[in-house]
């Protein structure tokens, strides 16, 4: 069965979907990510679904259990490079995603966890929205 | 009489033509279809005989069916003359009786013509009036749709001239609401954000409503909408503009807008500065420091 690369970048994963998500696909992800999650001690999950152009309500929940589940595991998940089609449909499915954090790209996601991770403390203006 | 009654009208106004012509435009003059100068007296006369022309042509087929072939010109004809002036703004009153006010002088020749008797000037009437009706509504009908293609236009130019994304700053998008949003008009801001924030790398949207009116339940769930949307493609949004009253309307209906809100513009922007960690000072503490 076919299985999406999940990376190791530094202490956080880098998983970037380059396929249609079918929903077996979509739970196999959930279960290699957790364990990966544990097995490197990783503090931050970045999903980049910059290539993924047709969303359902499920690709929705699963991306939503992820972070649920990272947040179990004290990591972070960051989905990136949201189409704005994909963002669209996720909004009118009524699917805001509340408890995962967003960028544009990739780089501006791992900034985001370092941030996050190394100076936790410091961020005094505290971001009412989030 | 061998021929149908119609046929024989359509003879008599073709004999009393010039009559019939003189009476309908002083009717039309009378009425005032020329005061306005939005139409020229030559331009009226023209319309009147062609009008006349197809309409006696069109009886003599006999037939008191507008919707034959037999009509096709004049209906043709009249779509034309209601269409120009839907557009040149004539009101619906006027647009219609340039067709109903043509019953008068056509009945003053049927009474006119002394071959006929009372019956069968009885029987003309009702006909006359029946197709002069059917035209007069075709008219209105027509009207009715070269003005809504009017508004239809209109709607869209609007929407389209209402919704810029404009760059304030590198990262720093501003979408300057003006109008009703409704929600038509949310997708089409939308998209026209979202795809913004993808070409620019914007990381902060400042929404500012200013320019609408009203904020009900409806708009505010559309503003959270773009929000959302904003939000999921990794760009914060925050809404500035909301007018004292528009303030007071939303906490009176119990709207909430979970985003971080500010009063002006200004205010928005100072905020979207300090998050990119971006300050602006006067030229003046830059040379003394």
């Amino acid at each position: 069965m076919d299985r999406i690369p999940i990376l190791k970048l530094g202490d956080a994963l880098l998983v970037t979907i380059q396929v249609d998500m079918h929903d077996r696909l979509a739970t196999a992800l959930e279960e290699d990510l957790t364990k990966k999650i544990v097995a490197h001690n990783a503090h931050g999950v970045l999903i980049d679904i910059s290539a993924l152009e047709i969303v359902d309500s499920f690709i929705g929940r699963m991306l939503d259990n992820i972070a649920a589940v990272s947040r179990v595991l004290d990591a972070e998940t960051v989905v990136v490079g949201m189409r704005p089609a994909v963002a669209i449909t996720l909004v009118e499915l009524g699917l805001s995603l509340a408890g995962v954090k967003t960028a544009l790209n990739v780089e501006r996601g791992m900034k985001l966890i370092q941030r996050r991770h190394h100076v936790p403390q410091s961020d005094t203006d505290a971001d009412p929205a989030s | 009489m061998a021929r149908s009654p119609l046929a024989a009208l359509a003879q008599l106004i073709s004999e009393q033509e010039a009559v019939i012509l003189s009476d309908w435009f002083q009717l039309l003059a009378a009425a005032g279809a020329l005061e306005s100068g939005r139409i020229r007296e030559a331009e009226l006369r023209t319309q009147c005989g062609t009008f006349l022309k197809g309409f006696r042509m069109a009886l003599a087929d006999g037939s008191t069916d507008t919707n034959t072939a037999a009509y096709g010109a004049v209906r043709e004809n009249l779509a034309e003359i209601s269409r120009s002036r839907a557009i040149q703004g004539f009101s619906p009153t006027e647009t219609a009786m340039f067709v109903f006010s043509l019953k008068e002088p056509v009945f003053k020749a049927v009474n006119r013509a002394d071959k006929l008797g009372a019956t069968e000037i009885a029987h003309l009437v009702r006909q006359l009036t029946l197709i002069l009706d059917a035209l007069g509504l075709y008219t209105m009908d027509v009207y009715q749709k070269s003005r809504e293609q009017v508004i239809i236009r209109q709607q869209r130019e609007i929407s389209e001239l209402s919704t810029p994304v404009v760059k304030l700053w590198d990262g720093i998008l501003a979408l300057p609401l003006i109008g009703t949003l409704d929600s038509e008009r949310t997708q089409v801001v939308m998209e026209n954000l979202l795809q913004t924030i993808v070409d620019q790398g914007a990381e902060i949207a400042i929404i500012d409503i200013t320019g609408v009116p009203t904020v009900d339940t409806l708009t505010a769930q559309h503003l959270l909408k773009t929000v959302a949307a904003a939000r999921l493609m990794g760009a914060d949004c925050i809404v500035s503009g909301i007018r004292p009253q528009i303030a007071q309307t939303m906490v009176h209906l119990g709207v909430e807008l979970n985003v971080i809100s500010k009063a002006t513009l200004a205010d928005a922007f100072a905020v979207a500065l300090k998050r990119m960690s971006k300050t602006v000072v006067s030229v003046k503490t830059v040379a003394q420091g």
